[in-house]
């Protein structure tokens, strides 16, 4: 409450809030605020200003670089012809089938691998909270794919695939050769990315296990609940808000495949993602103009996500306030 | 409604710890039973036990005459309240009371209606559509209650329901627990570790400790009577006094002046096995202004006042005595009530709690002239802390 305010304006509307019975809800209310209370916001501030420097040189002025060179016909190949265009480049990249192409690929593996990813975590986060018995054991050897450079992890599945040579192609195809043909190939990135990533997803899943009480699922089982039950209707719902972030990292961390891909296929048979034909224009065909408009799409699709699950969903980051009061 | 019966139940895990010990209670159907103890003592455990949510590891367990021992908590029909309510966090208080009998497939209409009863009952009506995060402690408790009574089971199980709740709600929500359970007549264990909430809410109380039953009774023979030390020390706010006292031709040499062996505890002392040295047990409420009692039987001594706590009702009036004494004998029953009363934070009691009438006269700082009604202490073995005044009401009962 607003006892200590100095203009006279102020103080009259002090005594209005302090009639109030609940004081959080006066402090919604647009009103002055008590010189303390300025004080501590102006100390949050110049506390937040040098994490805020460093944002905004790392990722601010990249970002609106190269929104900059968007606009622009830019290539390094024939620097002469250098030219502000406007949206030239987006009509000539959302025109271009490799791009949908690329597109396509991106959202398949994407949604494919975050849908098994999930199921899996899970079954390995309940695994992993459950286990009594060498539980450290237990938790470091899943953890081991996550633990391994996504390149060196991609080479190996590489090896594995590798006709003659491969176990994984001398078991599964012993005629054939799996990463030259479009479907078994992308079947194969996705099946590196599950390996990869499951770990992660179950380690986040694993913190939202552990915020359903105990009580909760004892109670349940008293009510009549049965195993899948409880899992269904209790343990879900309050592992929602982390199910909600857990989904919202992987979707946004797979939307960037590129490693697995770059190692795996290099993008032949149309395999390529969105990243990998940004870095193809971009970085191998000195592109820049095309290059950074395709990087500036994929940050759009990354918001546009990022929002849905926000604001839709209600996804907040782990430990904020919000996510619990739902 | 069932009757509960623990025949020798046993839990023991396997690092090798039991946490209760073959212990043998009828519950009787509509009862209204308490499990007291400090923690640890394996209240919790029978309680989890009878619900099904710990494994019996021997002995029987009987609700309603039927073995349940290998039955799944959702096949034995009997409804728990737990600590933390334990309430559904995505759910309003009309799903969480209703989600045990949609669970059952009950019909829609019927669910609405028992849900409705039981809100009226609880005066929840006015929260039904409220999420949990939106009530105070004491709406929580009613809803854990409400969700507990809609299914109607054969007993209800309560661990330590009012614990949460603030202490002037505790006391309300004590009654209203105490009336629901006699208007439902359902039978129902309680677990506590408040002596005070054992004492008023049940009609019978189990005393646990170490995993055994002390004693079982109704509240008020718990109290006139108890077993042995820790029973005896347990029951009653502010707890009873001890002193060490000795046997020595034929007076009880005690820290408060030799005292004469009344009748009622010669015939105690002069059974063969009775020790020489004792502890004597004395409830604050066995102690008077020598003033205000002149000419009654007893023994009077004079001890400087510590403190004067004026309750408006009586005076609690603590007096300087050495109750430690340079030889008082080693009691774990002692020990133990020590420290589950806050013993290793607090410094060490020594003195003696009074209660004495208001008219009482006494100041601190000046000594008091203090009658104690022989006929009403307690003396107890020492080593295997039984209470030796019992023995003689029981043979002259």
């Amino acid at each position: 409450m607003s006892i200590g305010s100095t203009t006279p304006g102020a103080a009259a509307a002090g005594e209005q809030t302090r009639e109030q019975v609940r004081p959080e809800r006066a402090t919604r209310r647009k009103k002055p605020l008590s010189e303390g209370k300025r004080q501590e916001r102006r100390l949050g501030w110049l506390l937040c200003a040098p994490a805020a420097f460093v944002m905004v040189a790392v990722t601010a002025y990249p970002i609106l670089y190269s929104f900059w060179l968007s606009l622009q016909r830019y290539d390094l190949k024939f620097p002469d012809e250098r030219e502000f265009v406007w949206f030239e480049n987006y009509v000539t990249v959302l025109g271009n089938g490799y791009w949908w192409s690329a597109f396509g690929v991106t959202m398949l593996i994407t949604v494919v691998s975050v849908v098994i990813e999930l199921v899996l975590g899970m079954g390995l986060a309940l695994i992993m909270h459950r286990t009594l018995i060498g539980r450290g054991l237990v938790r470091t050897s899943a953890l081991i794919p996550y633990g391994i450079v996504t390149v060196v992890a991609a080479f190996s599945w590489r090896y594995a695939w590798t006709p003659g040579t491969g176990y994984l192609a001398n078991l599964v195809s012993p005629e054939g050769a799996p990463l030259t043909e479009r479907a078994s190939a992308l079947a194969i990135i996705i099946g590196a990315e599950i390996w990869k990533t499951t770990p992660f997803m179950a380690l986040l899943l694993m913190a939202g296990l552990a915020l359903v009480p105990d009580d909760l699922l004892k109670a349940a089982s008293m009510d009549g609940a049965s195993a899948w039950q409880r899992f269904v209707r209790v343990m879900l719902p309050v592992m929602k808000p982390a199910i909600l972030v857990a989904l919202l990292f992987r979707t946004l961390d797979a939307l960037r495949v590129f490693d697995n891909i770059y190692v795996l296929t290099a993008g032949a048979n149309n395999t390529s993602s969105v990243s990998m034909i940004a870095y193809n224009n971009l970085i191998r065909g000195l592109n820049l103009g095309i290059g950074s408009t395709m990087s500036v799409l994929i940050f759009l699709t990354v918001a546009i996500i990022a929002f849905v699950f926000v604001k839709l969903f209600g996804t907040a980051a782990p430990g904020s306030d919000d996510g619990s009061k739902r | 409604m069932a009757d509960i019966v623990l025949d020798k139940v046993t839990k023991s895990y396997p690092d090798g710890t039991v946490a209760v010990h073959g212990i043998d209670l009828e519950i009787a159907d509509g009862e209204f039973i308490i499990l007291v103890g400090p923690s640890g003592c394996g209240k919790s455990t029978t309680l989890n036990m009878i619900a099904g949510l710990e494994d019996i590891t021997s002995g029987e367990l009987r609700i309603g005459g039927q073995r349940v021992n290998d039955k799944a908590p959702k096949d034995r029909d009997i409804a728990m309240v737990f600590q933390s309510y334990a309430l559904y966090p995505n759910m309003t208080v009309r799903e969480n009371m209703a989600f045990p009998l949609r669970l059952a497939k009950m019909d829609k209409q019927l669910i609405n209606q028992k849900v409705e009863e039981a809100a009226r009952v609880l005066e929840l009506t006015s929260y039904l559509d409220r999420k949990p995060a939106n009530l105070s402690g004491g709406q929580r408790q009613r809803v854990a209650m409400g969700r507990a009574i809609v299914r109607s089971p054969k007993a209800f199980l309560m661990d330590e329901p009012l614990s949460n709740l603030d202490a002037k709600l505790r006391v309300q929500m004590r009654t209203q627990v105490s009336r629901l359970q006699k208007q439902l007549g359902t039978t129902t264990v309680y677990v506590t570790h408040d002596q005070t909430e054992a004492m008023t809410l049940g009609d019978r109380v189990v005393v646990m400790r170490a995993g055994y039953i002390q004693q079982v009774g109704d509240p008020q023979t718990l109290y006139d009577s108890p077993v042995n030390l820790f029973v005896a020390g347990f029951i009653g706010s502010p707890a009873m006094n001890f002193l060490p006292v000795t046997l020595e031709s034929g007076l009880l040499r005690s820290p408060l002046g030799d005292l004469p062996l009344s009748d009622r505890l010669g015939s105690v002392l002069s059974a063969a096995d009775a020790p020489r040295k004792l502890i004597m047990g004395i409830r604050p409420e066995h102690f008077e202004d020598a003033r205000l009692v002149e000419g009654t039987d007893g023994f009077t001594f004079t001890a400087p006042v510590d403190l004067v706590e004026s309750m408006g009702s009586d005076k609690y009036v603590y007096l300087n005595v050495d109750t430690r004494g340079g030889d008082t004998p080693a009691s774990t029953d002692l020990a133990e009530l020590a420290a589950d009363a806050g013993g290793a934070d607090l410094p060490e009691q020594n003195g003696l709690v009074t209660r004495l009438s208001a008219e009482s006269r006494v100041r601190e700082g000046a000594d008091a002239r203090v009658w104690l009604n022989l006929d009403k202490v307690h003396l107890f073995d020492p080593s295997t802390g039984t209470n030796l005044t019992l023995r003689e009401e029981v043979a002259a009962g």
